[in-house]
């Protein structure tokens, strides 16, 4: 059933977004690493990317094996583009375009967030 | 815009197109490729994988968007059906018609099924697509449920077939392998290497029949063996035909070009057909009378063919194609090149055979014993690489040609110098066709110094990575000769190798990885620099993981193994593998009240698997309530010392090992290393303790110890040696302490002891210097940096339980208590696995 999963993530582009989730607060997630959110029956991971002062968004569910994990990745940054690497078998994914950098699976999709008073939205389209 | 129509999405397909992007002016041409089968072109090659990891992805070469980037119209579940040459046009089973100015016939070939009396029965399969395999899968667990054991007949001991009996053996079938001919792949291998083979694979648990001719397949309906002569039966449950390949050439016939007697679709040296317009390439194509089934010759097809229709007409096929191939056969590793087998009158062979370990090597030497003429290698083919390269580019012998099977003795200089002495234009990565001339130009001239570099700008290594030690050996030799030491840096973001990382953060007391990256590095950081930093820490400081959490690796991150399916595996420390019946009981609880498949380790150990992440802090809790400690199982950290009962105990026993291995691994749990750590101590030279497979090993002799260091199991196997014989226990002690300190302050990431060893110029000689004669005036300050780790230790995983911040990290939502609904396990034995992959 895994495999299914992962045809419901689509990437989300800031002008499509028409709902905006509000998670958690932003002090409850890890400095320069990610947490996972439940948003209806999808899992998000959401990055704090504090060095860069950026936050990002993807599917939580790795296209390799499709297991449910990226959040718990390493994140960093490759020639500045930033990137998680799956724990499972450090396949690494650029977190602004989801593309797949170190081999040919096919990309993530992302999506975008945004942090207001103290709080992370995650970006929708529905 | 003129347009090219490709008949076939299979590897050859695929490759023509991807060679035609990268070649021809966008713009220019239309590429429409036509696949016969729903699934877009999937690597064939690796097919028997899908039987274990049952991912059709995985497989996949491009995904459909690859094509839709590149402007390729993919029309998959179409079959082309007629070729109408006077109007340049194609028609397909859906009635379409197509225009083309240039078509492409790659349609590879289907399983040659012979013609054998009664061979349409239920349970008869060919093995060629993933949906073949399905169907074998699916009638496997068919007859697995009316029979124990059911048993598997595989037409064919070739290439082909041995990976289907794998397969067959894998669904849990008896596989039985049975080929004509009085050999196996006799193709590749002559007599005796087959013999060799056949030993390792009945070892493995296939039966195989050779020289058998199979005359009728029985059964009523529904096979139930085969038959090959009178009286000469053999019982099965299940066949698969692999038995050689024939070309679909239907397209070719019906329009009338130029066929072989034996099929196959007749090309020129430019891979034309008899007619100018249509190309065939792959299996399909009859190129001087023969027909090449494997992938290589292939893709040199794809490429001559797409010079061609871009108007480069000089680019022709080679006429002798080279066959060589190398495979890990059910993990046996099978080679030949060249000519493997050849009549005397040609040229010498010098053959080497050793049954008991399973090898087998021979090379074929012209008369004048100059030139290489091909060779065989069974069970070990590290000497592939170097051995094809000088059979390619005719390099000249060595006035002992036996040494290059069997290694030179005596002055440990090895029989040939390396990739450096091949000529410029030999071939290093066939799958790309990169020569050696232009990997080391664009080291030299190109300014690429790095083997990611090279790879990046040649496209070397990138197809099936074969080739990837000669390009770092080139990369580093090429990067020698312009004067240039080659730059061991940990990453991009840090110009300095591991060890001057640890200078640099001992000498600045740098505590911090963003301080450390602000100070000497630059960028963010990523997956590599980010462990190897945290590990640099714990080294130094003794700080645990739970500290800069997201700079760990995402094991030490949970402290906890993350496995297959997302969930981790626990694994307490049960210093020496000894252990009270009380606590084997409270292992046994909490197992059993969280539900985890539990497993003896290899370490003596108790690994308990399928814990979710929120679980963890609460079986820990349990277990530290018990007495036990974390065991690092998840950090590149010191996991066991093994130990044997020792003279407590056993009859022969010269020491006590059990105490002294308890004694070690207390000392040293929690430190974090390089890589992982492992130790041994045996009682007697009887070494039942395996310490000399281990980082570091203790085997007790008349009044004291032997101390040996640097080896392991794993992928490379390799023994320790010897580094003081016959010494107290505190010596041995403080030379192991030296020793570690040593290997975690100058080893690059990620390399065990024995390859530390390995590079260390001077060996273990010079190792011995260092520790025990105090070469370097070091070994105080490595005593005291020991101590100071060993008396500051602290179980990492008491610390997360009692913290209450460090214990909220374990929850798999941020915003929600509930744990992953997305987890599944299936009963296996008793016990619970996670559900395959998909």
């Amino acid at each position: 059933m895994n495999s299914l999963v992962h045809h419901e993530y689509q990437s989300v582009s800031l002008e499509e977004v028409n709902y905006w989730y509000r998670v958690a607060p932003a002090d409850l997630f890890p400095v320069n690493g990610g947490a996972c959110v439940k948003y209806k029956d999808k899992q998000i991971a959401v990055f704090n990317f504090t060095r860069e002062n950026n936050w990002y968004a993807c599917q939580n569910v790795c296209p390799h094996k499709m297991e449910m994990v990226l959040s718990r990745g390493l994140i960093g940054e490759e020639e500045m583009e930033p990137k998680v690497a799956c724990p499972l078998h450090k396949n690494t994914f650029s977190l602004r375009n989801g593309e797949h950098l170190n081999g040919d699976l096919k990309g993530i999709a992302t999506y975008p967030v945004k942090v207001e008073e103290g709080f992370v939205y995650i970006g929708f389209s529905e | 815009m003129k347009t090219a129509i490709i008949v076939g999405n299979g590897m050859v397909g695929y490759k023509f197109c991807e060679k035609f992007i990268s070649r021809a002016t966008p713009g220019e041409y239309h590429l429409i490729v036509f696949g016969e089968e729903p699934r877009v072109a999937y690597d064939r090659v690796h097919l028997s994988a899908y039987f274990t990891n049952r991912d059709a992805g995985s497989l996949e070469i491009a995904p459909r968007s690859w094509y839709e980037e590149n402007q390729i119209e993919l029309i998959s579940n179409e079959r082309v059906t007629d070729i109408h040459r006077e109007r340049r046009t194609i028609t397909t089973s859906k009635d379409r018609e197509f225009q083309y100015d240039y078509l492409v016939l790659a349609t590879g070939s289907a399983p040659f099924v012979p013609p054998i009396q009664d061979i349409e029965k239920e349970g008869v399969f060919v093995y060629r697509t993933i949906e073949d395999l399905e169907g074998m899968l699916t009638y496997a667990e068919k007859i697995k449920e009316k029979k124990a054991r059911p048993k598997a007949a595989v037409l064919g001991g070739g290439l082909l077939g041995l990976e289907a009996g794998k397969a067959v053996m894998d669904m849990g079938l008896e596989p039985h392998i049975v080929e004509f001919a009085p050999k196996l792949m006799p193709r590749q291998l002559d007599t005796r290497s087959s013999k060799v083979l056949q030993l390792i694979l009945e070892s493995m648990g296939l039966s195989i029949h050779l020289g058998k001719a199979t005359s009728r397949i029985l059964g009523n309906g529904v096979i139930t063996g085969l038959a090959f002569g009178e009286d000469d039966l053999l019982e099965a449950d299940m066949l698969v035909i692999s038995a050689g390949i024939r070309p679909r050439d239907e397209l070719g016939k019906s329009c009338n070009l130029k066929i072989g007697v034996r099929g196959g679709i007749v090309v020129n040296e430019r891979m034309q057909t008899s007619d100018e317009n249509i190309y065939a390439i792959g299996e399909v194509a009859l190129y001087r009378q023969m027909i090449y089934g494997l992938v290589a010759p292939g893709y040199e097809m794809a490429e001559v063919a797409v010079q061609q229709i871009l108007g480069n007409s000089e680019v022709i096929m080679c006429e002798e194609i080279d066959m060589s191939t190398k495979l890990k056969l059910i993990g046996v590793d099978v080679a030949s090149f060249g000519e493997p087998y050849m009549p005397a009158e040609k040229g010498h062979s010098i053959i080497f055979e050793n049954k008991t370990k399973s090898l087998y090597k021979r090379i074929n030497v012209s008369h004048d014993g100059k030139t290489l003429l091909g060779g065989i290698l069974v069970g070990d083919a590290n000497d592939y690489g170097i051995l094809h390269q000088m059979y390619l580019n005719g390099i000249p012998l060595p006035s002992d040609a036996e040494d290059l099977i069997v290694g030179s003795r005596g002055d440990g200089v090895s029989a040939f110098g390396g990739a450096m002495e091949l000529p410029d234009t030999a071939v290093i990565c066939s799958c790309e066709a990169v020569t050696k001339g232009s990997i080391c130009c664009s080291v030299i001239n190109a300014g690429n110094d790095s083997v990611k570099a090279v790879a990046k700008a040649t496209k070397a290594t990138t197809g099936c990575g074969g080739c990837k030690p000669m390009v770092t050996d080139l990369v580093k030799d090429s990067l020698k000769s312009l004067g240039k030491t080659v730059k061991e840096r940990i990453c991009e973001h840090f110009n300095y190798s591991r060890q001057e990382l640890y200078d640099v953060v001992k000498l600045r007391e740098i505590r911090d990885y963003d301080e450390l990256l602000d100070a000497v590095g630059s960028g963010h950081g990523c997956e590599v620099c980010k462990p190897a930093v945290a590990a640099i820490f714990a080294s130094i400081y003794n700080e645990t993981a739970n500290r800069q959490a997201t700079i760990q690796d995402s094991n030490d991150r949970y402290l906890a193994n993350i496995q297959r399916n997302g969930t981790y595996s626990v694994v307490p420390r049960v210093p020496g593998g000894e252990i009270t019946p009380r606590k084997l009981m409270a292992l046994g609880r909490v197992g059993q009240k969280y539900k985890l498949y539990t497993k003896i380790t290899g370490g003596q150990r108790i690994d308990m698997f399928g814990a979710l992440l929120h679980e963890l802090p609460l079986i820990w809790e349990e277990l530290i309530k018990e007495g036990f400690e974390s065991g690092h199982a998840y950090g590149k950290a010191l996991r066991t010392v093994k130990s044997c009962v020792g003279s407590t105990w056993c009859r022969y026993g010269m020491d006590e090992s059990v105490s002294f291995a308890i004694e070690i691994e207390n000392r040293y749990k929690g430190i974090r290393s390089p890589h992982k750590l492992k130790g041994g101590v045996s009682g007697c030279i009887r070494e039942c303790a395996e310490a000399r497979c281990k980082d570091f090993g203790f085997i007790a002799v008349e009044g004291g110890w032997n101390v040996y260091v640097c080896g392991n199991g794993g992928a490379n196997p390799k023994h320790a040696e010897l580094l003081a014989e016959n010494v107290t226990s505190e010596t041995a002690v403080k030379y192991i302490d030296r020793f570690l300190m040593y290997y975690i302050k100058t080893a690059p990431p990620l390399t065990r002891t024995a390859t530390w060893l390995e590079k260390l110029e001077g060996g273990i000689t010079y190792l011995q210097n260092v520790i025990i004669h105090d070469s370097l005036g070091i070994a105080g300050e490595l005593d005291k940096e020991m101590d100071e780790l060993v008396s500051t230790y602290k179980c990492e995983w008491k610390e997360a339980v009692n913290t209450p911040e460090i214990r909220s990290r374990y929850s798999h939502y941020i915003n929600t208590d509930e744990p992953d609904s997305t987890i599944e396990f299936v009963a296996l034995r008793d016990q619970k696995m996670p559900k395959a992959w998909t």
